[in-house]
């Protein structure tokens, strides 16, 4: 018989220290040895993996480079009001000359002649031309500069430049993600790029489009393989699976550039055709360096990542399923699609979205045989890395690329179910 | 040894055999005939074909050899989905993305059934194994004894002549174990369905069968009905397959009749009844149910031969008393008496004699 007051409180041990308390204690050293054994691993992608992705998606925000080249010019600029249409007046001239003699000086002023550039074409030429004179002047005997500074270069005496800088002054901006999405920031709100420059979204749709239809080409070619593999007996599914395997050793450059030797119009595929007389010598099919090179190559490179997940779900399903259902009447179809798919769509469940997620970011394949017509967001994000070095807008890419990502992968969970996925 | 009668026969296997290999016999030369109605058992240890014959009845395996009939009618040819058998297998294989209503309902929904019909049938046949509030659950959500029966009531709701059953109950406790083997008895009499029922557990096959047949190395060894197998044996496997049993090794001195005289291997002689021996110098294996042995000197007949006997062990099991005797060199010799009010309680190191009954002692082939 235990008493109402006990029986109210929490559990006690049986030293009178409430139970929650002392099952945490005996618990504790088992997580701090599990703590230990994944230390290692833990600190090696913290500081290899996570920090330095964290930081590159920061740079899609981050903007100290105007504030901190032209901090007097910024404050300034406060006062002048960018939609009268009129030039600032002399104490932003004043203030433009001290911080670029401190910039010349310390040649920061081309980096953010740069910065500017990606926002109104010309800034760069603009800071690298009067960065020489005006680092000569001298800001307390030679003004009035409004003039000078015009002198050196017309653009100065330009309302709009001082705009742009103005509006690209704060330390956080939304400007690489209005880039990103084919928009800018200007002086009047975000707006619309002209239409010449809109190439962004289309791409971040056909890289969507395109992954699509590589993850169902995926499917479509993967299942059969996946379905003999864990029917056949284990000596020729073993051979099967050697075949299967056998690319995935293979150098990812040496095979997509095989596809660059199979689907060029004087590869290996265009030449059977011709010499079977299928197709004409001058209509030769063009199936490389556009969406069909890319999407052939890339079915290719990813299939395996789909008939893995699929095998190891599809040899978990007894065979006695399929048995049963045939003593019951049912026929080989029937039991196929009534049965089998049915418990069988985990596996393509997880093979989608290893395949669309790794399609997604792919970048090599795309490059190789993608031509202009079959590049994906990615071949984009890595020419604003290494070509146009605007680490910010590729940040940005990046940045929305992962939410799209993430955000698919929500939208799976409500629809199919994460737990419904198994890889093995 | 099988019975022949291909008259009244419903099931018939004929001089089947099956290799899978091409080089040995999984089956070697399989005959057997089952009337209709009747609750047969293929009892064998694993590896001794009784699974490959069901799986030939069922069709997932075809015979390499021979015929099988199923109402006069070979059905070598026929894929499975046609021969309209049931089937229920050792681990269920219920459909797990289906209700278990659903589960009932696709061998009728294959067979385009209407739904209320179908319905119909689910229903009763979720009642007939008293399952009729689990219509809406999935499989994973019941136990394994609540499976089991829904998997039985599964294989009967499209009204099979034949239900063929591979081991139902292996993945059941003891409790549940024995109330399933009435059950599926029960069922299979009152709706008067041919069953097969493949199992390794003797107690199941005694219990449950109305005739049985002990498969050894792709043979029938014996088919007979519970009592007759258990207590005439036909040959040394079934004598030690089938319930406890004492072996004793020796030659045949001489027959006469349905009785002969066995010279065991320490020179002691008994009586028994020889089954596979034919002459005298045979070697021969003799066999005794440990409780046939009697130590009760009183109860045995004044000239039946007796043995030596020192007890080892006393072992109390309740409604038995089980005692492990040292018997003409046997160390393994098993008496068991009923613990009755009289009952005695032989002590470790005690020497008596033991006796039987001629007929209960039987010599088989060595």
């Amino acid at each position: 018989m235990t008493d109402a007051s006990q029986n109210a409180g929490p559990m006690l041990a049986a030293d009178g220290t409430p139970l929650k308390q002392s099952l945490a204690r005996s618990l504790r050293r088992q997580k701090l040895r599990a703590l230990m054994l994944v230390a290692p691993l833990l600190l090696f992608v913290l500081f290899s993996f996570i920090v330095p992705i964290a930081s590159m998606l920061f740079r899609s925000v981050e903007n100290n480079i105007v504030q901190e080249t032209l901090p007097l010019t910024v404050e300034a600029l406060q006062s002048w009001d960018e939609h009268s249409g009129e030039l600032p007046g002399e104490a932003v001239y004043d203030a433009f000359v001290r911080d670029m003699v401190i910039a010349v000086d310390s040649k920061t002023h081309t980096r953010l002649g740069s910065r500017l550039n990606y926002e109104e074409t010309g800034m760069s030429s603009m800071f690298r031309r009067s960065g020489r004179k005006m680092g000569k002047m001298d800001p307390e005997t030679d003004g009035p500069f409004k003039e000078q500074i015009i002198e050196i270069h017309e653009g100065w005496g330009e309302p709009n430049t001082w705009a742009v800088i103005k509006t690209h002054s704060p330390a956080i901006t939304n400007g690489y993600f209005l880039n990103a999405v084919d928009m800018r920031r200007t002086p009047e709100g975000a707006q619309s790029q002209p239409e010449d420059k809109q190439i962004l979204i289309k791409l971040f749709g056909r890289t969507l489009f395109m992954s699509l239809v590589i993850t169902g080409a995926c499917i479509l070619l993967a299942y059969p393989v996946s379905y003999l593999l864990a029917t056949l007996p284990m000596r020729v599914s073993n051979l099967l699976m050697i075949l299967v395997l056998l690319p995935f050793w293979t150098s990812l450059l040496v095979r997509t550039s095989a596809w660059k030797v199979m689907l060029q119009q004087q590869g290996v595929i265009n030449e059977t055709l011709v010499w079977l007389g299928l197709v004409a010598d001058d209509a030769r099919l063009v199936i490389i360096n556009n969406q069909i090179g890319t999407i052939i190559a890339m079915t290719h490179i990813l299939l395996p990542f789909m008939i893995l997940p699929m095998y190891s779900v599809m040899q978990t399903i007894p065979v006695t399923y399929t048995r049963a259902a045939k003593s019951m009447g049912a026929t080989n179809w029937t039991t196929f699609w009534r049965i089998y798919f049915p418990q069988s769509i985990p596996g393509i469940g997880a093979g989608s979205i290893l395949v669309f997620i790794l399609s997604i970011g792919y970048y090599i394949t795309p490059e190789i045989v993608g031509g202009t017509k079959g590049v994906f967001i990615s071949n984009r994000i890595a020419y604003h890395i290494s070509s146009s070095l605007n680490w910010g807008l590729a940040a940005a890419l990046g940045t929305i690329l992962l939410g799209v990502v993430m955000l698919l992968y929500w939208v799976y969970d409500k629809i199919v179910g994460i737990d419904n996925v198994k890889l093995g | 040894m099988t019975d022949t009668n291909t008259d009244a026969a419903f099931v018939e296997f004929q001089r089947v055999q099956k290799s899978y290999d091409g080089e040995n016999l999984v089956v070697k030369d399989l005959n057997l005939a089952m009337p209709k109605g009747e609750f047969l058992t293929m009892l064998g240890p694993s590896g001794s074909g009784k699974t490959t014959c069901l799986m030939m009845l069922a069709g997932f395996e075809t015979a390499t050899h021979g015929e099988i009939l199923l109402d006069g009618k070979p059905i070598n040819n026929i894929p499975p989905h046609k021969r309209g058998i049931g089937m229920v297998f050792q681990n269920y294989a219920l459909f797990p993305h289906m209700t278990v209503a659903e589960n009932l309902a696709f061998p009728l929904e294959v067979r385009k059934l209407d739904k209320s019909t179908r319905e119909a049938k689910v229903k009763r046949a979720l009642d007939m194994v008293q399952m009729g509030e689990f219509g809406n659950r999935r499989p994973a959500q019941l136990s394994g004894g609540q499976q089991q029966r829904i998997a039985l009531a599964r294989a009967l709701v499209f009204e099979p002549e034949l239900v063929l059953m591979d081991e139902p109950l292996g993945a059941l406790d003891k409790q549940l174990r024995e109330h399933m083997q009435f059950e599926i008895t029960r069922l299979a009499h009152e709706l008067g369905i041919t069953t097969v029922y493949v199992t390794h557990d003797q107690t199941e096959a005694l219990t449950m069968s109305d005739r049985v047949a002990v498969f050894d190395d792709g043979r029938i060894q014996q088919l007979a009905p519970p009592d007759q197998l258990y207590e005439e044996p036909e040959n040394s496997f079934v004598a030690q397959f089938i319930g406890e049993n004492n072996t004793m090794e020796g030659v045949v001195k001489s027959i006469d009749g349905d009785t002969c005289l066995v010279q065991l291997d320490d020179g002691s002689e008994i009586d028994a009844v020889p089954i596979n021996v034919h002459k005298a110098g045979e070697r021969t294996k003799v066999s005794i149910r440990p409780e046939r042995v009697e130590f009760n000197k009183d109860r045995l007949h004044a000239d039946a031969h007796t043995l030596k006997a020192t007890v080892k062990e006393f072992i109390y099991m309740g409604d038995v008393f089980r005692f492990r005797m040292s018997v003409a060199g046997n160390d393994e010799f098993i008496v068991k008496t009923r613990n009755a009010p009289d009952a005695i309680r032989l002590k470790p190191g005690q020497e008596i004699e033991i006796g039987w009954l001629a007929k209960d002692c039987r010599a088989l082939d060595a």
